[in-house]
C-alpha cells in the first residue's frame, strides 16, 4: 500500500502530485466530510441544549427525570453493536458472506433494541406529562436525544439495505464500500452518544 | 448517493487486510478500553469518588479519551499520507466543533449576566 | 385533502403579486409552449435536464442566478420606489404587510437565489477544468445539488401566486417568526425552501471540497493549483462546516412552529438570543463562502489580463485560508447591541477588525499584479477595478461597524444596508459579472460584446454608487433599515437619487439580456478557435471552447502554476529548435477513457422535494408520505443500478482531437 511512486529520476513523487486518487479513497474522504457536517448539526443541537439545559419554565429537571440504568443499558448496545458492525466489514472485506449475515443480524438487532429502549424512555416521560412542548429544557432535551435516535433508526434501514443489496448484488466492490461508509456512518453514530450520555444523562445527574 | 462510482480512479478494492492495524484484534483492544471508560464514566457519576467540583473535567476528560478510542480503533483514523486530508478535516471539524458549543455557551452565559431573561422582557413590555 | 389550501391562498385583492404572478406563469408557460412547438424536449432532458456534466451543470445554476436576479430585482426597485414617495402624506404605493414581505423576499432570494447559484455555477465550470480533471468526485449528487436548489427556488415563487412570503426580514428573527406571531404560510415557505436548498448546497460542498482535494491532475500539488481552485476550496470548507449550523437552527424553529416546541419562543424557556446566535454562527461564513470565490476570479482575471503571474501566490493562499478561519470568530458583531459585556463584544469587534489584514494583503497583492505588467482593459478589467475600489470603501465601513460602540449608532440603520450592499455588489456580483465575461467563450466557444459589455460595467457601477451612497448618509441621519415610510422632508432627496440609482442599475441588468442575445447573433463573427481567447494562463484555456464532455482527452501533467503558460512559452521554443522533434515530443497517447452516463436521479428527487415542501408548508399529510416514499424509492433505484458508465473510446477522442487543434493534447 505504502510502496512509494518514483518518477522518471527516481525520486519519489509525494502523493499530492500523484494524480486523482482512487475511486475508494474518494468516496471514504467524501462520506467523511458528510459525517463531519452531520457533527455540525449535532455540536448545533448541544450548543442549544448547554444553553436551555436550565430553562426547565417550573417543570422538571434533568437529574428528577432521567433513568441512568436505562442510559447505561442502552450504552452498551450501542457499544456492542459498534464493534459487530466492525466484525462485519471484516467478514465483507474477507467475502465470508455467512459470518457477514451473521454480524448484521447483531448488528441490526442491538441496534434495534437502543431504539426501543429510547422509544419507552420517551414514551414513559410523555405519559408523566413531561413532553417536549412543556419547557425549553425538554424541547432541547428531547429534539439532541430524538435526533441521535432519527440517525439510529435511519442507519437501521440503511442497514437492511445493505443486506438486501449483498443478498442480490454480492459483496461486489460497490457493494463493499458503501459498508465501509455505512460503518464509518454507524460508528459516528457512537462518537456522538458518548457525548449525551456524557454532557445529558451524566452531567445532570451530577447536578 | 456518494457510493456512487467514478470513473478518474483506478478502482482499486479496499486494501484493508493488507493494513496490519486492522484485524479483529484491534476492534477488540478498542472495545476493552471503551467499555472500561464508560463504566468509569458512569461510575464516576454515580458514586462520590471524584470531589464534586472536579467531577465535569473528569467526565469530560474521559468523554474525549474514549471518542478518540472509537476514531483510532474502529475508525481507523491514521497519520499516513493516504490518511492526511482525513485528518485535517477532522481537526477542522474538531475546531468549528468546539467554537460552536463554547462560543454558544460563553456568548449566552455572558448575555444572560447583563440582559433579564425573555419571560422578564416581556412581562416588561406589557 | 388540501390541508389549509384554499381559494383564500391566492391574492386576488392584491394586484402587485397578483398581476406579477399572472405574468409569470404566463410567461413560463409560453416559453413551455415555444419548446414544445420546437420539439425540443428530447433536447433538452437528455442533453441538460439528466446532465451530470460539470459544465452543463455550471451553466445552469448561471441562468438560474440570472433569473433570479430579475426577481430579486424587481422587488429592489419597488422598495426604492415607494421610499422615494413615501414622506410626510404620501403614503407610498405599497402598503406595509407587502413591503414586508417584499425586502424578506428581496434579501432571501438575493443570497440564497442569485449570489449562491452563481458562486456555485462559477465553480461548477472552472475548478474541474482549471484542475486537469474530466468531471467533479461525484457527477450525479452535483445534479442532485443543483436541482434541490432549484426546488428552493420553485417554492420561494409559488409563495408570489399560492399565500405569501415571510414578513419577518431575511434570517426570520424569532420571536416574530415564531407560530404566534407569525401564523401564516409566509415563514414555512421561506424554512422549507431554504432547508431544501441548503441541502442541495451542503451536498455541492462536500462533492467541491472531495474534488479539489482528492481529484487534482498528475503533478498538481497543492501549492500549483489556481488561485480560483484555492478559493473555491476555503469556500467549500466554509459550506460543508456551515450550512449545517444553519439546518439544525432552522430545524429548530420549525419544530416550534410545527410541534409546538419552545426553543426560541417568548415563554416556557425558550430563548429567542440563542437564534439569532447560531444563525450568525453560519450567517458571517456565508458572507466568506460568497466572496472568497470572487476574490478568486478576480485574482485570474488580473493575472491574465496583465500577462504576468500573480503577485504573492503563496501569500495570497496563505491570506484566503486565513480568511477561512477567521471568518467563523466574528459573528457576534452582528450582535453588538443585544446585550453582551464590553469583554465579549470587544473581543469580537477586535477579531472582526483583523479580518481586514489578509483583505488587505490581497488588495495590495491585485495592484502589485498589475504593477509593471501590460494591462489590457478588456471587460473583467474593468470589473476587477471597479472591484477594487467599490470594496475598499465597504471594507472601510465594515471595520467602522466593527467598533462595538460605533455600532451601537449605526445598527440597523440605512449605514448597514449600504455597508453590506457595499461589499456583495462591489466584491461578490462585480466578481461573478467578471467571472461570467471571462470564461463565457470558454462555455460557449465565442466572445460576448466588449462595447456593451463595458456599457453594463458602468450602469452598474455608477448605479451603485448613486443607489447607496446617498444610503450612508441618511443612516448617518437616523434613517433605519425595513422603513416602509417617514416624515423628515430631508431625507427625500437622498432616496430620489438613490433610487435613480436603482433605475441605472435597471438598466445595467436590461443589457446584460441585450448583450447575451446580441452577442449571440454576432457569434460567428466573435468565434474563438484557439481555445485561448484571453492569452490565458491556467489548464482551462488549454482544451478546445466549448470543451468536449470529457474536457480533456489525455490527462494533462503538470509542472508549476500557471502550467498552461508554460506549456505555450516551451511549445513555442521547441518550435524554434525543431518542428519534427515537437512533434515526437508531443504526440499525445490516446486511451479508452470512461464517462459517467447522465441520470435523471437529480431531477426526480427534487420534484418530489418540491412536493414534501408544498405539503409541508399547507399541512397536506398525504402529498408529504407520498413524496418521501417516492423519493427513497428513487434513491433505492439508484442504488441498484450498476450501469453507470460508458466508454469513449480512443479514435473518438483522437478524432476530436484533430478537428479541434489546439494546445490541449499538449498539456
Amino acid at each position: 500500500m505504502n510502496t512509494a511512486v518514483l518518477d522518471a529520476e527516481g525520486r519519489p513523487v509525494p502523493l499530492s502530485q500523484r494524480g486523482p486518487a482512487s475511486t475508494w479513497s474518494m468516496i471514504s474522504f467524501g462520506f467523511w466530510l458528510f459525517l463531519l457536517s452531520d457533527i455540525v448539526i449535532f455540536a448545533s443541537l448541544f450548543a442549544t441544549y448547554a444553553v436551555l439545559s436550565t430553562a426547565t419554565a417550573g417543570g422538571p429537571s434533568g437529574h428528577e427525570i432521567f433513568d441512568l440504568k436505562n442510559v447505561f443499558i442502552e450504552t452498551c448496545c450501542l457499544l456492542a453493536s459498534s464493534f459487530t458492525c466492525g466484525l462485519m466489514l471484516l467478514s465483507a472485506e474477507r467475502r465470508q458472506l455467512k459470518n457477514f449475515y451473521l454480524w448484521a443480524l447483531v448488528t441490526w438487532v442491538l441496534g434495534a433494541a437502543f431504539i426501543g429502549l429510547e422509544v419507552t424512555e420517551f414514551s414513559d416521560l410523555v405519559a408523566r406529562g413531561y413532553g417536549p412542548t412543556h419547557s425549553a429544557f425538554l424541547s432541547a432535551f428531547f429534539t439532541l436525544v430524538g435526533t441521535h435516535g432519527c440517525h439510529v433508526t435511519s442507519g437501521l434501514l440503511w442497514l437492511l439495505v445493505m443486506v438486501a443489496q449483498v443478498a442480490t448484488l454480492g459483496l461486489r466492490t460497490m457493494v463493499v464500500r458503501r459498508l465501509f461508509c455505512f460503518s464509518l456512518f454507524w460508528h459516528a453514530l457512537d462518537l456522538v452518544w458518548i457525548g449525551v450520555f456524557t454532557i445529558v444523562y451524566l452531567g445532570a445527574a451530577h447536578a | 448517493m456518494l457510493n456512487e462510482e467514478t470513473h478518474h480512479g483506478k478502482d482499486t478494492d479496499l486494501s484493508l487486510e493488507d493494513e496490519t492495524v486492522i484485524n479483529p484484534k484491534t476492534y477488540l483492544f478498542g472495545l476493552a478500553l471503551a467499555i472500561l471508560l464508560t463504566l468509569a464514566s458512569f461510575g464516576a457519576a454515580i458514586t462520590h469518588v471524584i470531589w464534586g467540583p472536579g467531577l465535569p473535567i473528569f467526565l469530560a476528560v474521559l468523554a474525549v479519551a474514549q471518542m478518540g478510542v472509537h476514531l483510532v480503533f474502529f475508525m481507523h483514523v491514521n497519520a499516513t499520507e493516504e490518511g492526511e486530508n482525513t485528518v485535517l478535516a477532522l481537526g477542522f471539524g474538531i475546531f468549528i466543533v468546539a467554537l460552536v458549543v463554547f462560543g454558544s455557551m460563553i456568548i449566552m452565559h455572558n448575555l444572560s449576566n447583563f440582559m433579564p431573561s425573555m419571560e422578564e422582557l416581556m412581562k416588561m413590555q406589557r | 385533502m388540501l390541508g389549509k389550501l384554499t381559494w383564500a391562498a391566492i391574492p386576488f385583492d392584491q394586484p402587485i403579486p397578483l398581476v406579477s404572478s399572472i405574468v409569470m406563469v404566463c410567461g413560463i408557460l409560453a416559453i413551455l409552449a415555444f419548446i414544445t412547438f420546437k420539439g425540443w424536449w428530447p433536447y433538452l432532458w437528455n442533453e441538460w435536464i439528466k446532465s451530470t456534466d460539470h459544465k452543463r451543470i455550471g451553466v445552469m445554476y448561471m441562468i438560474l442566478g440570472l433569473v433570479m436576479l430579475v426577481r430579486g430585482f424587481a422587488d429592489a426597485i419597488m422598495m426604492r420606489g415607494q421610499l422615494a414617495l413615501a414622506q410626510g402624506g404620501n403614503p407610498g404605493f405599497l402598503p406595509p404587510e407587502h413591503y414586508d414581505q417584499i425586502f424578506s423576499a428581496h434579501g432571501t432570494i438575493m443570497i440564497f437565489f442569485v449570489a449562491m447559484p452563481f458562486v456555485i455555477g462559477l465553480m461548477n465550470f472552472a475548478v474541474p477544468l482549471q484542475l486537469g480533471v474530466r468531471d467533479v468526485a461525484f457527477p450525479v449528487l452535483n445534479s442532485v445539488s443543483f436541482w434541490l436548489t432549484a426546488s428552493g427556488v420553485l417554492l420561494v415563487n409559488l409563495s408570489l401566486f399560492i399565500g405569501e412570503f415571510a414578513r419577518t426580514g431575511w434570517l426570520a428573527y424569532p420571536p416574530l417568526s415564531e407560530l404566534k406571531f407569525s401564523p401564516g404560510v409566509g415563514v414555512d415557505y421561506y424554512l422549507w425552501s431554504l432547508q431544501i436548498s441548503g441541502l442541495g448546497t451542503l451536498l455541492a460542498g462536500i462533492n467541491f471540497t472531495t474534488t479539489i482535494l482528492k481529484m487534482r491532475t498528475t503533478g498538481m500539488s497543492y501549492m500549483r493549483m489556481p488561485i480560483f481552485c484555492w478559493t473555491a476550496l476555503a469556500s467549500n470548507l466554509l459550506i460543508v462546516a456551515a450550512f449545517p449550523i444553519l439546518t439544525a437552527t432552522f430545524a429548530m424553529l420549525l419544530l416550534d412552529r410545527y410541534c409546538g416546541f419552545h426553543f426560541f419562543t417568548a415563554d416556557m424557556g425558550g430563548n429567542a438570543m440563542m437564534y439569532i446566535n447560531l444563525i450568525w454562527c453560519w450567517g458571517h461564513p456565508e458572507v466568506y463562502i460568497l466572496i472568497l470565490p470572487c476574490f478568486g476570479i478576480f485574482s485570474e482575471v488580473i493575472s491574465t489580463f496583465s500577462s504576468k503571474p500573480l503577485f504573492g501566490y503563496h501569500s495570497m493562499v496563505v491570506a484566503t485560508m486565513a480568511i477561512c478561519i477567521l471568518s467563523f470568530i466574528v459573528w457576534l458583531h452582528h450582535f453588538f447591541t443585544m446585550g453582551a459585556g464590553a469583554d465579549v463584544n470587544g473581543f469580537f469587534g477586535i477579531a472582526t477588525m483583523i479580518i481586514a489584514v489578509p483583505t488587505g494583503v490581497k488588495v495590495f497583492n491585485w495592484l502589485f499584479t498589475m504593477y509593471g505588467g501590460s494591462v489590457r482593459f478588456t471587460v473583467p478589467v474593468y470589473w476587477t477595478i471597479g472591484f477594487m475600489v467599490t470594496f475598499v470603501f465597504g471594507g472601510l465601513t465594515g471595520v467602522l461597524l466593527a467598533v462595538p460602540p460605533a455600532d451601537f449608532v449605526l445598527h440597523n440603520s440605512l449605514f448597514l444596508i449600504a455597508h453590506f450592499h457595499n461589499v456583495i455588489i462591489g466584491g461578490v456580483v462585480f466578481g461573478v459579472l467578471a467571472g461570467y465575461t471571462f470564461w463565457f467563450p470558454k462555455a460557449f466557444g465565442f466572445t460576448l460584446d466588449e462595447t456593451l459589455g463595458k456599457a453594463i460595467f458602468w450602469c452598474w457601477f455608477i448605479g451603485f454608487y448613486l443607489a447607496f451612497f446617498p444610503l450612508y448618509a441618511l443612516g448617518a441621519m437616523g434613517a433605519t433599515r425595513r422603513m416602509q415610510h417617514y416624515a423628515d422632508p430631508a431625507w427625500q432627496p437622498y432616496m430620489l437619487v438613490a433610487f435613480g440609482g436603482a433605475v441605472l442599475i435597471f438598466i445595467g441588468i436590461g443589457l446584460i439580456a441585450v448583450q447575451l442575445i446580441w452577442s449571440i447573433r454576432t457569434r460567428d463573427r466573435r468565434r474563438d478557435v484557439t481555445g485561448d481567447p484571453w492569452d490565458g494562463r491556467t489548464l482551462e484555456w488549454g482544451t478546445a471552447s466549448p470543451p468536449p464532455p470529457w474536457n480533456y482527452a489525455v490527462e494533462p501533467h503538470v509542472h508549476g502554476i500557471d502550467a498552461f503558460w508554460a506549456v505555450k512559452h516551451k511549445g513555442k521554443e521547441l518550435h524554434k529548435v525543431s518542428e519534427s522533434r515537437y512533434e515526437a515530443e508531443h504526440k499525445p497517447h490516446y486511451e479508452t477513457i470512461h464517462m459517467p452516463k447522465s441520470s435523471p436521479v437529480g431531477f426526480i428527487s427534487a420534484f418530489f422535494a418540491v412536493c414534501l415542501g408544498f405539503g409541508l408548508i399547507w399541512h397536506i399529510w398525504w402529498l408529504v408520505i407520498f413524496a418521501i416514499v417516492a423519493c427513497i424509492g428513487v434513491l433505492l433505484w439508484h442504488a441498484w443500478n450498476t450501469d453507470r458508465d460508458m466508454n469513449i473510446t480512443a479514435t473518438e477522442l483522437e478524432e476530436f482531437d484533430r478537428q479541434h487543434p489546439g494546445l490541449g493534447a499538449q498539456l
